[in-house]
C-alpha cells in the first residue's frame, strides 16, 4: 500500500469533496421542495394532476438514474444549442458543464423517491389532529403549514435519512458526464499513478465518513422531537 | 436534422438500424440481473441464517460485509470488485503456477453484482425470518424435525411472503444497478445505447428508447411480483 500521493493529490481531493457535496445538498434541498409538491399532487384532486404526478414518479424510479443522466447530458445537451440565442446568453456557461446537467437529473430522480416517502408520511398523519386544526379555523394552507407538513415530516425522518444517504452513494455517476467529483479525483489519480486500489480506498473512507455524519446528524434530529410510543 | 435515416428506420431491430443492439443490450441486462439476483438470495440466505445461529466471529463478519457494502456507494463497489476480482484470482492462478486468464465480462458483472445484492438480501432475509413466530418454530422443534428438514418445511415457506416486499424492491433495484456495469465497459442495455447514439448522434432518440426499455423491465416485473405476493400469501389474512 502506498499513500505517498496524498500530499500532492490533496488539493485535488478536496475540490472532488467539495463537489461531491454540492451535489448532494443541492439535489436534496431542491428535491425536497419538489418533492412536496409532487407528494401532495399525488394525494389531491384533480384526477389529471394526481395521475401526472404518479407517472412522473413512476417513469423515473422505474428506469437507472444514469439513463436519466445520459439522457439529459447526452440527448437534451445536443439538442439545447438548437435553441436560438441560447449560446450566446449568460446562461449558456453554466447550461454548458456536466455539472448543471448532474445536479438536475439527481434533482429529478431524488425527488421522486422522495414524494413516494413523503406520501406516505402525509397519509400516516392522525385524521384527528388535521380535523382539529380545521376546526380551529386554520386555512388549508395553515393546515399544511402548522401541521400536516411538519408531523409528516417528522414520521418520515428516518426514511428520509436513508433517502439521502442513497442520494450520496449515486453522486459517483456525475463522473460519467465530466464532473471533477470525488470519485473521478480517484480515477484520475489511478491512471497518473498507476495505483489500483489506494485512491479507491481513500475515497471510499470519505464517503462511509459522509454516510456516518448524515446518519448522526439525523439521529439527533430524530431525539429533538421523540415520539411517543 | 437532415440524417440519412429517418427515426423509425434508426430504431429498427436489422442493420443499418440499431434496435436490435439495443434489444440485445435489454436481454443481457436482463440476464446479468437475473443470475445476480440468484446469486444475492443464495449468498442472503446463508449470511441470515449465519447471523441468526451463528458464533461470534462468524456474525461479526458477516456484520461487516453487509455494513461495508451498503455504505459504499455501489459504482466504487463495482469498479473495486471488478479489477479486485480479475486480479486476484489471476495473481492466485499465477501462484499456483497456472497461466493467467482472461474473465468473461458477463460472469464477473454477475459475480460483483451477486456480492452486493446479497449483503442486501441478508438484511431483507434476517428480518423476515425473525417476523416468523417464534412457537412455530419452537413446535416443529418438539415433533423432532432436524434442523434442515425444519428450514424446509417450516421456516422457508413462512419466511417467503414476509421477503417478498424487500426481494421485489431489490429485484428492481438490480436491473437499475447492473446499467453501472457499462462504467467497466461490459455491453448490456446502457453501454449499447451510448454506443448506438454516439454512432449516430441521435443522443436523445437513443436514450429515451432505453428509457422505456427499463420501465418496461420495471412495469413487467411489477405485475410478475403482485402475482407472486398474491400466490404466497393466499389463505393469510388480508393487511390492510
Amino acid at each position: 500500500m502506498n499513500f505517498s500521493w496524498i500530499s500532492t493529490y490533496w488539493p485535488l481531493l478536496a475540490a472532488g469533496a467539495v463537489q461531491t457535496v454540492l451535489l448532494l445538498v443541492i439535489s436534496v434541498t431542491l428535491g425536497f421542495i419538489l418533492a412536496i409538491g409532487l407528494a401532495l399532487a399525488q394525494i389531491n384532486e384533480p384526477r389529471a394532476i394526481k395521475w401526472l404526478a404518479r407517472g412522473y414518479c413512476t417513469c423515473l424510479r422505474g428506469t437507472p438514474l444514469l439513463i436519466q443522466l445520459w439522457l439529459l447530458y447526452y440527448g437534451v445537451g445536443s439538442l439545447l444549442p438548437l435553441i436560438p440565442g441560447l449560446r450566446a446568453s449568460f446562461l449558456w456557461p453554466i447550461l454548458r458543464e456536466g455539472f448543471f446537467f448532474a445536479a438536475v437529473s439527481f434533482t429529478l430522480n431524488y425527488a421522486a423517491y422522495e414524494a413516494e416517502v413523503l406520501r406516505g408520511a402525509l397519509l400516516a398523519v392522525p385524521k384527528g389532529e388535521l380535523e382539529a386544526a380545521r376546526s380551529l379555523g386554520m386555512s388549508p394552507a395553515q393546515v399544511l403549514r402548522r401541521i400536516w407538513l411538519p408531523r409528516a415530516i417528522r414520521i418520515a425522518l428516518p426514511t428520509i435519512a436513508g433517502e439521502i444517504v442513497l442520494q450520496l452513494k449515486a453522486t459517483p455517476l456525475a463522473f460519467t458526464v465530466t464532473v471533477m467529483d470525488l470519485y473521478a479525483v480517484a480515477y484520475k489519480i489511478r491512471q497518473d499513478t498507476l495505483l489500483v486500489y489506494e485512491p479507491l480506498l481513500v475515497v471510499t473512507a470519505f464517503y462511509v465518513f459522509l454516510t456516518l455524519l448524515v446518519t448522526r446528524v439525523f439521529r439527533i434530529v430524530e431525539a429533538q422531537v421523540p415520539i411517543r410510543r | 436534422m437532415s440524417s440519412a435515416l429517418s427515426l423509425l428506420e434508426l430504431l429498427s431491430p436489422y442493420p443499418p438500424g440499431w434496435g436490435g443492439v439495443l434489444i440485445a443490450g435489454a436481454l443481457s441486462t436482463v440476464a446479468i440481473s437475473l443470475g445476480a439476483y440468484g446469486i444475492g438470495i443464495l449468498v442472503g440466505l446463508l449470511g441470515a441464517l449465519g447471523k441468526l445461529n451463528g458464533n461470534r466471529p462468524v456474525t461479526a463478519a458477516l456484520d461487516l460485509y453487509t455494513t461495508a457494502v451498503r455504505a459504499v456507494p455501489e459504482l466504487i463497489l463495482i469498479v473495486g470488485l471488478y479489477y479486485a476480482g480479475t486480479d486476484g484470482i489471476n495473481r492466485m492462478l499465477l501462484a499456483l503456477g497456472l497461466p493467467a486468464i482472461e474473465i468473461n465480462g458477463f460472469v464477473a458483472a454477475v459475480a460483483v453484482l451477486g456480492i452486493v445484492q446479497g449483503a442486501y438480501m441478508t438484511e431483507v432475509f434476517r428480518g423476515a425470518i425473525l417476523a416468523i413466530p417464534i412457537g412455530q418454530i419452537e413446535a416443529s422443534k418438539a415433533f423432532g424435525m432436524r434442523p434442515s428438514l425444519r428450514f424446509r418445511r417450516i421456516v422457508l415457506p413462512a419466511l417467503i411472503p414476509n421477503a417478498l416486499p424487500g426481494l421485489a424492491n431489490l429485484w428492481m433495484s438490480v436491473t437499475k444497478d447492473s446499467a453501472l456495469i457499462a462504467v467497466v465497459g461490459y455491453q448490456e442495455l446502457a453501454l449499447a445505447t451510448r454506443l448506438a447514439a454516439g454512432n449516430t448522434k441521435h443522443y436523445f432518440l437513443f436514450f429515451f428508447a432505453a428509457a422505456l426499455l427499463y420501465l418496461a423491465i420495471t412495469l413487467v416485473s411489477n405485475v410478475i411480483f403482485s402475482a407472486l405476493e398474491l400466490h404466497f400469501r393466499r389463505g393469510q389474512p388480508k393487511i390492510a
